[in-house]
């Protein structure tokens, strides 16, 4: 009997201690610098309807909209905008669903059925909104090619070493054909670890279209959000740039602010016309450079990665709001709040914001594009 | 999922008292007053409940899964292919299912002589004061959430194993399960092995406490009258009581260390495609959850959530084997003690 006591004693204080680690172990997932009560907004508070927005979709904008989204919610204290990071695609099904306002995407809605699939997004979406699906371009993230290899500050590379280097055909640092696009730097007999995304994403899209589009001698498979190349495969943008951080040698591809973030070397890319750093000014003329696909507002982009412009950075990815046109008949009263909303996001000074938390400002010409957009919708 | 389909330990435990007097009244005995009605038509509610939970995850499963596994152009079973995005649709589980199967293993022989050992502790030899102190720190590491147990496992015990690996390496090297597959040591099949195993190790040695605390002291007294030692005591007494409890207790760790999640998924590096096949523990890859896990965003078709859930549907199998196993061999072990 006393043994029984003492095993409940015993056990009501495990509960006890249970309890108390649970509520001090509740999750953090951000690597947001959100900075809350944020400063200089320009909306006016006329431009302050009320009410709540909802959207969800790429992770790779995370940061960007949240910051985006505390800055005008501090500047309008009635409306209340909400943003699920679950993934592209379940942004783009939700709002074909009908169960968000916008969906944040890193492609613009497809105009060809994805495989395996007989629907066509940009139908689905007209459709379910009843007029026109607008794509807008609103965050532009440059994906980094990230390193940490000891003394080696200063790395160029070209498209068919990068190609070369992700599918395991360049094995060391020291590599004839690395030290021959880097003169005066000291590389390592150093094995090369590189590491992937290993769930599906938009940044490994990008990148291997960058890859193929630059380099497609030395980059054989066909581009897509699931990796193709070699290397070890790591959750998340966190996972490949914490690993780059552990292991001598590694290298990868992510975001920039991931880059930044865990102090990796940034490689210079040269696409032909002499290596770019990636600056958010760099970033911005390869946006430029990119032709619109869309017609009138529907600001669908085709990046041209094998750009040759001089001092354009080439790997990026621009993620897009996705909106109704014409709100439907039900949502009418939502209509001013998504103008508000979407206008401050696009605003210069936000996108200027965006550079301290590594996406790169919109290139003036989009930014008035997208800004003409926003006003025709209703 | 898999704790639904899990044997408990409680039910499996032998009575010392044999069955009660009124067990074989039970389904008679009933006064037919409200209360008792009230109370045994809510208890049959919740049986039939679980019943029909197991049964509906299953036809989830297979509605989803059976499209998928209809267009399937390779071996499901035995090909290591990944490919649901475009056509062929090619995907085999040989890969996730070695994976899974491995890591478990390995964590259960880490942490079934541990927790039994930590049990028999608890029971047989520690003071009082100590075993109480001891008995809650072992099931407050149940409240550790996989994510941290991740973490830990890949920043910080992940950054030891390196010796480990070169250790166990250096003298089975020869053997396949032991062959360098070039991944770093922070992110094996061996590092997720051992993170598993402290995850299980509460579950292990909380039920195996409860059935040694449980052994009759007629038993031990016998075997201490007749001479034995405290050693021989719980090999003769203790050990052949509690055995059908600790297989139980290892059914329930093991149904935890293959459907864990989180904590594989960040520290287990994926392999690329086309990696040739390793039977290594130091090779990376992905389980059936941390793969499904990992993906879950961009399920965009019906044909690539199939192919996930199909996945799925293995792993749900996978458990209800070993828990149908562990049914056979506590049964069997019944006969023998009563």
């Amino acid at each position: 009997m006393k043994n029984q006591s003492r095993r409940r004693f015993a056990s009501v204080t495990g509960v006890a201690l249970v309890g108390t680690l649970a509520l001090t172990a509740c999750g953090s997932d951000n690597n947001a610098t959100v900075t809350p009560g944020a400063s200089g907004t320009t909306t006016a508070a006329s431009d302050c309807p009320t009410g709540t927005l909802n959207g969800e979709g790429s992770s790779a904008q995370k940061n960007a909209i949240e910051q985006a989204i505390s800055d005008f919610q501090a500047a309008c204290s009635g409306a209340t905008v909400n943003y699920n990071p679950t993934g592209s695609g379940a942004g783009i099904k939700q709002f074909i669903a009908g169960q968000v306002d916008f969906a944040g995407s890193d492609s613009a809605l497809k105009d060809k059925p994805a495989a395996g699939a007989t629907n066509i997004e940009q139908a689905d979406a007209d459709k379910a909104c009843g007029s026109p699906a607008w794509n807008l371009p609103m965050v532009t993230g440059p994906i980094a090619v990230a390193y940490n290899v000891k003394g080696v500050d200063k790395l160029i590379l070209t498209p068919a070493v990068t190609a070369r280097i992700f599918n395991g055909v360049i094995k060391t640092w020291n590599d004839p054909a690395i030290a021959a696009i880097n003169p005066g730097v000291k590389l390592p007999a150093q094995a090369i670890k590189v590491f992937f995304r290993s769930d599906e994403s938009g940044t490994t899209d990008n990148f291997t279209k960058y890859l193929k589009a630059a380099a497609a001698s030395d980059w054989p498979t066909e581009p897509g959000k699931k990796w193709t190349g070699k290397g070890e495969g790591k959750e998340k943008s966190a996972g490949v740039a914490n690993a780059v951080k552990a292991t001598d040698g590694g290298v990868t591809y992510a975001e920039w602010s991931y880059a930044k973030d865990n102090k990796l070397g940034i490689a210079q890319i040269d696409n032909g016309s002499g290596p770019v750093e990636l600056t958010g000014e760099s970033v911005g003329k390869a946006v430029t450079a990119a032709t619109q696909t869309g017609q009138g507002n529907d600001l669908k982009l085709k990046l041209d990665y094998a750009t040759k412009e001089a001092g354009a950075y080439p790997i990026l990815l621009v993620t897009y709001e996705i909106v109704c046109s014409k709100s439907k008949s039900k949502d009418s009263a939502k209509a001013p709040l998504t103008t508000a909303f979407l206008k401050s996001f696009a605003a210069a000074d936000m996108q200027t914001k965006l550079q301290t938390i590594g996406y790169a400002p919109l290139p003036a010409e989009i930014q008035a594009k997208v800004t003409t957009a926003i006003d025709a919708l209703s | 999922m898999p704790s639904s389909t899990a044997v408990s330990a409680a039910d499996e435990l032998p009575n010392p008292k044999g069955p009660g007097p009124f067990l074989k009244d039970r389904v008679t005995a009933g006064t037919g007053r409200l209360g008792d009605r009230l109370f045994g038509g809510t208890a049959r509610g919740a049986g039939v409940l679980v019943i029909a939970m197991v049964t509906l995850i299953a036809v989830f499963l297979l509605s989803q899964a059976l499209p998928a596994l209809a267009k399937d152009n390779v071996n499901f079973l035995t090909s290591t292919a990944w490919n649901v995005d475009g056509t062929p649709l090619q995907f085999g589980i040989a890969n996730l299912l070695w994976v899974t199967v491995l890591s478990s293993a390995i964590a259960m022989l880490i942490a079934v002589p541990l927790g039994v050992g930590v049990a028999l502790f608890i029971t047989q030899y520690a003071p009082i004061w100590l075993s109480r102190t001891a008995a809650s720190l072992v099931d407050l590491l149940a409240a550790v959430p996989s994510i941290v147990y991740g973490l830990w496992g890949l920043q910080v015990l992940g950054t030891h194993m390196d010796g480990v690996q070169a250790a166990l390496q250096s003298l089975f090297g020869w053997f396949p399960l032991f062959s360098d597959a070039g991944i770093g040591a922070a992110s094996t099949i061996l590092t997720v092995s051992v993170v598993l195993s402290i995850m299980v190790l509460p579950i292990v040695t909380a039920l195996s406490r409860e059935v040694f605390a449980q052994t009759p002291t007629s038993h031990t007294d016998a075997a201490l009258a007749l001479g034995a030692t405290r050693w021989e005591m719980i090999r003769t007494a203790v050990l052949p009581f509690g055995k059908p409890g600790v297989i139980s207790a290892s059914m329930l760790g093991l149904g935890r260390a293959l459907g864990e999640t989180v904590a594989v998924m960040v520290i287990l590096s994926a392999l690329a495609n086309d990696t040739s096949w390793s039977w290594s523990m130091f090779n990376g890859g992905e389980t059936f959850a941390s793969k499904i896990a990992n993906n879950a965003a961009e399920f965009d078709t019906p044909q690539k959530a199939g192919a996930f859930m199909a996945a799925g549907l293995v792993l749900f199998l996978l458990t209800f084997l070993v828990n149908a196993i562990a049914r056979v061999v506590i049964e069997r072990r019944k006969a023998f003690i009563e």
